[in-house]
């Protein structure tokens, strides 16, 4: 866990994220991301070997939030016409987007 | 200002013209420069304010007007309300007012004035979530825990300003300006529900709901002077919640009393079968819980709470809080949580990674503004996610995205969540020896705005003393207990067991009434 970010890893990463940073943004990402990740490395001089990850706190033993799954039924929904009229752009039907096969 | 009675009363100053307003600051900084320009007012209590609408003394049309003129007067300075609902307000006092009028027999919160986090979806009101991605969004529904408010008589005034995405401790991140905290306007309200406790502590509402991830009620509350609860991870519905880290997130109240606090609590706790992870355990009656006396009760005191970081003043007044708990007959004792300087990294981890996720869905196809300089479709998503979210927002989605990205996934993310369980076991093996553990809240009173924007890491350190228990999923109350010599106040956290809200909001109650 010896972190060590360039640029190049910060602008791989905001692709996978969808992110588009200017030419300013990035210095100050790659600064802030490597004080973070310095500061996380603490965690190195914990030996959490056979340690099971906990995801959420219903896997432990007396918590509360273990509710079941609802039964898979056809209920009502929210009104397709009520949710397509907060979207930037439909056809009354879909949502569209810019094309994205060129033929 | 000859003849205006009151004028100097500051808390009519936002009616005066700039002009004037600007050259009173300059003349009371020069003759009483000590006392800070305030918008503290206590709201009415639950109790009262039933009492006066049952009698028929008050009406509670007219106590929502009123509410809405203190807001009309003080917001322009405290930026705490986003948007009101007026007319949703209005149609529910009516609702109420018919009741008392009938001598029907009257809900739980008949007539109380709330405001409601930004980050929780409610019909008739934009949702921001303090961001511009979301601009111009109106949900079509209401959260679960907004509809029992209202279906418990409560008469919703609007929507409060928070840190975009609830990402902050400062509320200095949101896209619509910063709150100043109502005790010293200078200072930070706290966050990331930073408008929700200005909202009570400057009377603007009789009680609110917030939400914490990783210290969101707790921290402003302290820093505001006012009880913010941290509910079990479960017991209230996170349904219509504006997803930051779900496996952390949780829905709260704020109130000016703990037991005002422990009533909203009933109200909004329960199962709800639109939330897979709701709890389906009995819902108790919180404020009668709060009745109980303390005596005989087990306080833990954690010493690495205590250690270097924490402000003196702050240390002085918990102790004297600790003080107060023992001369009310509780038996307090020290524990150990030997990692808790992990908490910190482990939150940021686990928090960044959900959020990295939970925050794709805001990519300018369903909801809020397209960005218009985008012809293919990845450059709309990426155009649109830049247009619309904040430096914060992006600082986490990226840490997040690298957390879980191929080859760095179990350095980060599965480390943090190995270390998530041992931080859980340690609090829950404390708690086979203390019915309650009580900290301070944050490590210092409220800091001034600008103070730590620059420094993202300084930032995330006022949560110090809030993450382990949202990692671990227990509940907890802060209270207001005492304050610094410049009138800042200090919140005393007291964190109980999974589902013992009952127990942290006894221990609450014998730290308010002792009024340190």
């Amino acid at each position: 866990m010896t972190a060590k970010v360039t640029v190049e890893d910060v602008e791989r990463v905001a692709e996978l994220a969808h992110l588009e940073l200017t030419p300013e943004e990035t210095p100050r990402m790659l600064h802030d991301l490597n004080a973070i990740l310095d500061y996380v490395a603490e965690l190195n001089e914990l030996d959490t070997k056979g340690v099971t990850p906990l995801a959420q706190v219903s896997e432990l033993g007396d918590a509360a939030g273990a509710g079941a799954l609802r039964a898979d039924l056809l209920l009502p929904s929210l009104d397709r016409a009520v949710v397509l009229a907060q979207a930037p752009e439909t056809d009354r039907v879909f949502f569209k987007v810019p094309k994205v096969i060129e033929r | 200002m000859g003849g205006r009675r009151g004028s100097n009363d500051v808390a009519t100053r936002p009616h005066e013209g700039p002009e004037k307003g600007r050259k009173k600051e300059r003349i009371r900084l020069s003759i009483e420069a000590k006392t800070p320009e305030t918008y503290v007012e206590k709201p009415r209590t639950l109790a009262g304010l039933r009492a006066d609408l049952a009698a028929g003394r008050t009406k509670a049309a007219d106590l929502a007007a009123s509410y809405y003129e203190r807001i009309a007067q003080v917001n322009p300075r405290l930026n705490v309300y986003l948007s009101l609902t007026k007319e949703r307000a209005m149609e529910q006092a009516e609702r109420m007012d018919a009741l008392a009028a009938k001598g029907d027999p009257l809900p739980a919160l008949a007539g109380v004035p709330v405001g409601i986090k930004d980050v929780l979806v409610m019909r008739g009101a934009p949702a921001t979530a303090g961001s511009k991605i979301l601009a111009g969004y109106w949900p079509p529904y209401d959260a679960t825990a907004v509809e029992r408010l209202e279906a418990a008589g409560a008469v919703l005034l609007g929507k409060l300003n928070c840190d975009e995405f609830a990402m902050g401790s400062s509320t200095e991140n949101s896209a619509y300006g910063p709150v100043r905290n109502p005790v010293d306007t200078e200072r930070v309200p706290g966050g990331s529900s930073g408008g929700s406790a200005a909202a009570v502590a400057a009377n603007m509402a009789v009680a609110t709901l917030g939400s914490d991830t990783g210290g969101s009620i707790r921290q402003p509350a302290s820093f505001c002077g006012v009880v913010g609860v941290l509910p079990t991870y479960g017991r209230v519905s996170r349904y219509g919640l504006i997803a930051y880290a779900s496996s952390l997130d949780r829905v709260g109240p704020f109130a000016s009393n703990v037991r005002d606090a422990a009533t909203m609590l009933s109200v909004i706790a329960g199962h709800d079968p639109k939330d897979a992870t709701s709890s389906a355990a009995h819902v108790p009656d919180f404020a009668a819980e709060s009745d109980k006396p303390v005596a005989g009760l087990r306080i833990g005191v954690p010493r690495e709470y205590f250690a270097e970081g924490l402000d003196a003043e702050v240390r002085a007044a918990i102790e004297a809080g600790i003080g107060a708990l023992e001369a009310a007959g509780c038996t307090v004792k020290p524990v150990s949580l030997p990692n808790t300087k992990y908490a910190v990294p482990t939150y940021y981890l686990i928090a960044t990674a959900e959020a990295s996720a939970n925050l794709a869905r805001f990519d300018g196809v369903r909801y809020g503004p397209r960005s218009k300089n985008a012809e293919t479709l990845s450059d709309m998503y990426r155009h649109s996610r830049d247009e619309g979210f904040g430096a914060e927002v992006k600082r986490r989605i990226l840490l997040g995205t690298y957390a879980l990205s191929a080859g760095y996934y179990d350095a980060y993310y599965l480390k943090a969540q190995q270390v998530r369980r041992l931080l859980a076991e340690e609090y829950l093996r404390a708690f086979d020896s203390v019915d309650a553990i009580v900290t301070p809240t944050a490590p210092t009173p409220a800091f001034k705005l600008g103070e730590k924007t620059g420094d993202p890491l300084a930032m995330y350190l006022a949560d110090i003393y809030t993450v382990t228990a949202s990692l671990a999923g227990i509940c907890g109350v802060t209270v207001p207990c005492g304050a610094t010599q410049a009138g800042l106040p200090v919140g005393m956290q007291v964190l109980a067991r999974h589902l013992k809200e009952g127990t942290a909001f006894r221990v609450a109650r014998a730290v308010e009434a002792a009024h340190i």
